[in-house]
C-alpha cells in the first residue's frame, strides 16, 4: 500500500505544481499509515530525486527509455501506467495542470481505470481499504462534486494551488529504483516536435493589477482608456468572453473558466456582469473593484468595492486623477 | 477530408449554479443549454479545415434527445452531418461515455470510411473530466494531443500548436488522429442564414451503444462556500475618481 506522486517536469526542471502534489501525497500516506513514493519520467529527471527526498518520499521510481527526452503525452501516460502496474500504488496523484490531467488520463485509459481530476480534498477516514471519496471541482471551480473512486488503483489530479507545499523535516534520501519502461511506435509520434520559447515578462496570469473590460466597453477602440489606466498602474488589460467573442480582443486576454485564472492585488472590472464562468477566473483576486451602470449586477454585489456609473466616464476620470496627483 | 467533432450538451447558468434538492444535478428549470466554448471552437476549426480541403464535418453527441438542439446549432455554423447517441439518464461517467462513443465511431467508419480527424473539446464545460477524448482515442487506436491552440494540415499530418508556461510547443500527428481543442484557437462564426436552413433540414442519425459503467461515481454536488461581501460603494459616476484613487493608494497599488 503506497501513495504515488507523479512529478511534472519540463526537460528535467520540476514545475511548482509538483511540490503541492508531493505534500498532498505525503499527508494522505501518513493518514493511511503508509509511505509516499514518487515517479519521474525520463532520465533527465533523475536529478530531481534530492528535491523529492526533501519532501519525504521513501522511494523514487525513475522511468527510463531512450525515447523519453522531451514531453510526450502518450509516452508519459504509458510510462506511468507501467510503473503503476509494477508498483501497485493505492493512490496515484498527478498535477492539476494541462500536462498533469493529460498524463493521468492517458494512464487511466491504458489501465482501464477511472480517474478524478482537480481534487481539492480526500476523505479524512480513507485507510486504503475502501473506495476513495474525493471532493473535486466542476465547472472550472464554480461547483464541487463529491465522488467515489472504486478501483484497485485510484488515479487523481490535485487542483493547482490548493495545497501549500511543505518540505518534510528530518527527511532522509529516498531509495532510487530504475524502471525500464517498454515503449513502442504507437506512442512515438506525439512528442513535442518543436518549440518557441516565450520572452519573459508580465502576463495576465502574473500581473498584480488587471484592468478588465466586458461587453459594456462596446468596441475594440473603446478599450483605449482601459489600456491607459492599466499602464498608469503598471498592469495589464483583461476582458470577458463577450469581448473575445465579438473579436474586440484576443483570447489571451480572457479571464474565466475557459480563459485565464488570475489572482492580482486588484482586479478592476469595467462593464462586466460577473457571470459565474467569469467570476471563477477572477475570484482569487485580493481586491475587486467593479465599475458598472447596474447596481444589481452580480459583480457589483460580489466585489469588495464598486462604483455605479458609465465606465466611459469613470475610467478616464481615474486616469486624470492619478495624473493630477502625480503632478503631470 | 472527413472530420468528426464530439460535443456535449450542458446547461448555461448565469450568475450562479443551482443544484436540485437531491444534489444529483444542476437545476436547469430556468436555464438554456449550450456546449463548452472549447467544443464550439472545435466545430469552427473543423469547418475551416473542410472549407480549405473539402469534405464533411459530422457532429456527434451522447446525451438526451434534447441534445439535437446542440447538433442543429453546430450545423447552423457549418457542420454537415449529425449523430445522436441517445441516453435516458442525465450523465454517463467518462469511461462509459468513451466506450459508447468509440463503438459508434467504429460503426460509422465501417459504413462511411475513416475520419481523418476526430476532435474533442479540451474538457467538457460541466464535468471538466479532461479524459473522454483521450479514452476514446486509445480505443480507436489513434494518437491524441490535448490543448490545441492551433491545428492545420501539413503534408498529410495534423500539425498542432499548444501553449505552455515556457512558450509554444508543436506536435505532428499522422492522420487518422484525434485532437483536444481549446478556446482561442479561432473565433467561432455566428449561424448564417444558409446554415440556419440547413440545420432545420439536416437528418439526425441515431446510434445505439451499450457500454459498461465506470468506476467514478457521483455522490453529491454542492456549491462552494460563497464569499460574503459587503460591497463598499465608492460613489456614482466620474465624481468617484478621487475616492477610487484614495483606495488605490491605501492598497499600495499606486506608488
Ligand atoms: C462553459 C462556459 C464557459 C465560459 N467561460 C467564460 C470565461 O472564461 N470568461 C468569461 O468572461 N465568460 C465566460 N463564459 C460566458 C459567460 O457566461 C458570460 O456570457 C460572459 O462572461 C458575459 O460577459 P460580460 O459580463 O462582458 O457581458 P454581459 O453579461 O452582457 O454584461 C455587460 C455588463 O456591462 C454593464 N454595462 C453596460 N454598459 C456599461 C457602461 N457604459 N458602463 C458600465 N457598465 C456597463 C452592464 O450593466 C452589464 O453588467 C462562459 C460561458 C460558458 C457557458
Ligand atoms: N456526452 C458526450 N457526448 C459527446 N462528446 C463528449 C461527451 N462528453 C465528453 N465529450 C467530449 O470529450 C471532451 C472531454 O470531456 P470531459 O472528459 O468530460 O472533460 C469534451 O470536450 C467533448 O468533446
Amino acid at each position: 500500500m503506497t501513495v504515488l506522486a507523479v512529478i511534472e517536469h519540463d526537460r528535467g526542471a520540476m514545475t511548482g505544481a509538483s511540490l503541492g502534489v508531493m505534500t498532498a501525497a505525503r499527508n494522505l500516506a501518513k493518514q493511511m499509515g503508509t509511505k509516499f513514493e514518487a515517479v519521474t519520467i525520463g532520465a533527465n529527471a533523475d536529478r530531481l530525486s534530492e528535491t523529492i527526498s526533501n519532501f519525504g518520499a521513501t522511494t523514487v521510481h525513475q522511468a527510463h527509455n531512450p525515447m523519453l527526452i522531451d514531453y510526450g503525452p502518450e509516452a508519459w501516460g504509458e510510462s506511468l501506467a507501467q510503473v503503476a502496474r509494477k508498483t501497485s500504488p493505492t493512490v496515484v496523484i498527478g498535477t492539476g495542470t494541462e500536462r498533469g490531467h493529460e498524463v493521468v488520463a492517458q494512464a487511466a485509459a491504458r489501465l482501464d481505470l477511472p480517474a478524478a481530476m482537480n481534487c481539492i480534498e480526500f476523505d479524512k477516514n480513507f485507510d486504503g481499504t475502501q473506495p476513495l471519496n474525493v471532493t473535486r471541482t466542476r465547472w472550472g471551480g464554480s461547483l464541487l462534486e463529491q465522488a467515489a473512486i472504486d478501483a484497485p488503483i485510484k488515479l487523481v489530479t490535485l487542483a493547482n494551488h490548493v495545497v501549500e507545499p511543505q518540505e518534510e523535516l528530518g527527511s532522509t534520501p529516498a531509495t532510487v529504483s530504475t524502471i525500464d519502461v517498454q515503449l513502442d511506435d504507437s506512442v512515438a509520434q506525439s512528442f513535442v516536435q518543436d518549440r518557441v520559447e516565450r520572452v519573459a515578462g508580465v502576463t495576465l496570469a502574473t500581473s498584480p493589477v488587471v484592468v478588465s473590460g466586458g461587453r459594456g466597453v462596446g468596441s475594440a477602440e473603446a478599450f483605449a482608456p482601459l489600456e491607459e489606466l492599466a499602464s498608469l498602474l503598471n498592469g495589464v488589460v483583461g476582458c470577458s468572453r463577450a469581448v473575445t467573442n465579438n473579436g474586440w480582443r484576443n483570447h489571451t486576454d480572457q479571464v474565466g473558466q475557459t480563459g485565464t485564472r488570475i489572482a492580482p492585488d486588484i482586479y478592476i472590472a469595467c462593464g462586466i456582469s460577473g457571470a459565474i464562468q467569469h467570476w471563477v477566473g477572477a475570484m482569487a483576486s485580493k481586491n475587486i473593484l467593479a465599475i458598472n451602470t447596474d447596481a444589481q449586477a452580480n459583480i457589483v454585489t460580489k466585489a469588495g468595492y464598486a462604483v455605479i456609473g458609465d465606465l466611459h466616464k469613470v475610467v478616464p476620470a481615474i486616469s486624470a486623477e492619478i495624473r493630477r496627483r502625480r503632478g503631470k | 477530408m472527413n472530420i468528426l467533432v464530439c460535443v456535449k450538451r450542458v446547461p448555461a447558468p448565469g450568475a450562479r449554479i443551482n443544484i436540485t434538492a437531491d444534489g444529483q444535478q444542476v437545476d436547469t428549470a430556468f436555464l438554456g443549454f449550450t456546449v463548452s466554448p472549447h467544443e464550439e471552437c472545435a466545430v469552427e476549426q473543423a469547418v475551416q479545415l473542410i472549407e480549405k480541403h473539402g469534405g464533411d464535418v459530422t457532429v456527434l453527441t451522447l446525451g438526451p434527445i434534447e441534445a439535437e438542439e446542440q447538433l442543429r446549432t453546430a450545423v447552423s455554423t457549418g457542420a454537415t452531418k449529425a449523430v445522436l447517441i441517445p441516453i435516458d439518464t442525465t450523465d454517463w461517467d467518462p469511461q462509459r461515455t468513451a466506450e459508447a462513443i468509440a463503438k459508434v465511431v467504429a460503426e460509422l467508419e465501417t459504413a462511411n470510411g475513416k475520419y481523418d480527424l476526430v476532435l474533442f473539446g479540451n474538457e467538457s464545460a460541466d464535468s471538466c473530466g479532461y479524459q473522454v477524448g483521450i479514452r476514446t482515442a486509445l480505443k480507436l487506436g489513434r494518437p491524441i494531443v490535448n490543448g490545441a491552440k492551433g491545428l492545420e494540415i501539413e503534408n498529410g499530418a495534423a500539425k498542432i500548436r499548444r501553449e505552455s508556461d515556457a512558450g509554444v510547443e508543436i506536435y505532428k500527428l499522422a492522420m487518422p488522429a484525434c485532437v483536444g481543442v481549446k478556446e482561442g484557437i479561432n473565433l467561432p462564426r455566428y449561424p448564417t442564414m444558409k446554415g440556419r436552413l440547413a440545420s432545420k433540414k439536416v437528418a439526425i442519425a441515431r446510434s445505439k451503444a451499450e457500454a459498461t459503467t465506470g468506476g467514478l461515481k457521483l455522490i453529491t454536488l454542492q456549491r462552494p462556500p460563497e464569499r460574503v461581501s459587503n460591497t463598499v460603494i465608492l460613489g456614482n459616476g466620474p465624481e468617484a475618481a478621487p475616492a477610487i484613487v484614495d483606495l488605490l493608494e491605501e492598497l499600495g497599488i499606486l506608488k
